[in-house]
């Protein structure tokens, strides 16, 4: 794919399908052709691909409370009921 | 790796093994707890969320032919839990996302040619949890309109497959996609913007 911002458009539409290994090997060879030659769709791929990083990363700031007793009789019951059924 | 570990834990308490239920139950009780946390945003209904999928989970586990499904159906019973659960939204208002919002503005011409962007190469991509950079990203996706942020957590912060995601949340696997993409560039947006306001303020 040439250099011209057109092109640009084409691969920033499809720079998540690139990064997921989602495209057919044709797109994605024309990607990194373009790529190659053109610093700010790659710049701005590294960018998406941290964001991606991060997320990964991205936990809750905050944990459950501790399980009640009476919360983890209920979930046990249904447990034990499960496997019951399932042995009988 | 992750993956593994939940078949394996779904597996020991389809078996009845000792420890398989307080192991099972924190991992996925957490696991949920997080996602309909980001996902509903109240921590009450968020702990209601978790214990209502794990309930369901434990009634129909005998019907689950296929542990390695195990995640995909407690994170669909997750999710219907957190639609249950929706109080007015706290979050974003429903709308749709466009790519042109997020094209960078290219400037210059030929070799000079350049865009608008923060200096991504120092951004740490571990240790998260206690920085600022973690709040925004948190920050992000909670402002992201719903039908995107639950493809986004899905995909990128519970790392299920697109097709996982697209069973869980009834989408077609381009619908998925497309969503996905287009959320993260959003957050990418707005991570750029605090990395630039951060660079201008201690350079
Ligand atoms: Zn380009």
């Amino acid at each position: 794919m040439p250099h011209t911002p057109e092109n640009c458009k084409e691969v920033f539409a499809m720079l998540s399908q690139y990064l997921d290994l989602e495209l057919p090997s044709d797109d994605c060879q024309a990607i990194e052709e373009h790529l190659a030659g053109c610093a700010p769709c790659m710049e701005f791929l590294e960018s998406l691909k941290k964001t991606v990083k991060l997320c990964h990363e991205c936990q809750p700031s905050t944990v459950p409370a501790p399980l009640t007793p009476e919360a983890r009789r209920e979930l046990e019951g249904a447990w034990k009921k499960m496997l019951e059924r399932r042995g009988g | 790796m992750e993956q593994q570990r939940e078949k394996e834990l779904a597996v020991a308490l389809l078996a009845g093994e000792p420890g398989a239920f307080d192991r099972f139950v924190e991992y996925f009780r957490s696991k949920v707890f997080g996602y309909s946390w980001l996902m509903c945003g109240h921590r009450e209904d968020a702990e209601e969320v978790a214990q209502e999928a794990l309930l369901k989970a434990f009634e129909n586990f005998d019907q689950i032919r296929d542990p390695e499904r195990v995640r995909a159906w407690i994170f669909r019973v997750a999710k219907n839990a957190c639609l249950m659960k929706r109080r007015k939204s706290v979050f974003a208002p429903e709308r749709e996302l466009s790519l042109e919002e997020f094209l960078p503005i290219a400037e210059g011409e030929g070799e000079h040619r350049h865009i608008e962007i923060a200096d991504w190469s120092k951004v740490p991509d571990k240790e998260l949890l206690n920085s600022e950079l973690g709040d925004r990203l948190r920050q992000a996706i909670a402002e992201l309109p719903e039908s995107y942020r639950s493809v986004l957590l899905l995909r990128d912060v519970e790392e299920l497959s697109t097709e996982e995601t697209a069973q869980v949340l009834d989408l077609t696997i381009d619908v998925v996609k497309t969503r996905l993409h287009r959320a993260r560039l959003a957050v990418r947006q707005k991570l750029d913007a605090y990395l630039r306001r951060e660079h201008a303020t201690h350079p």
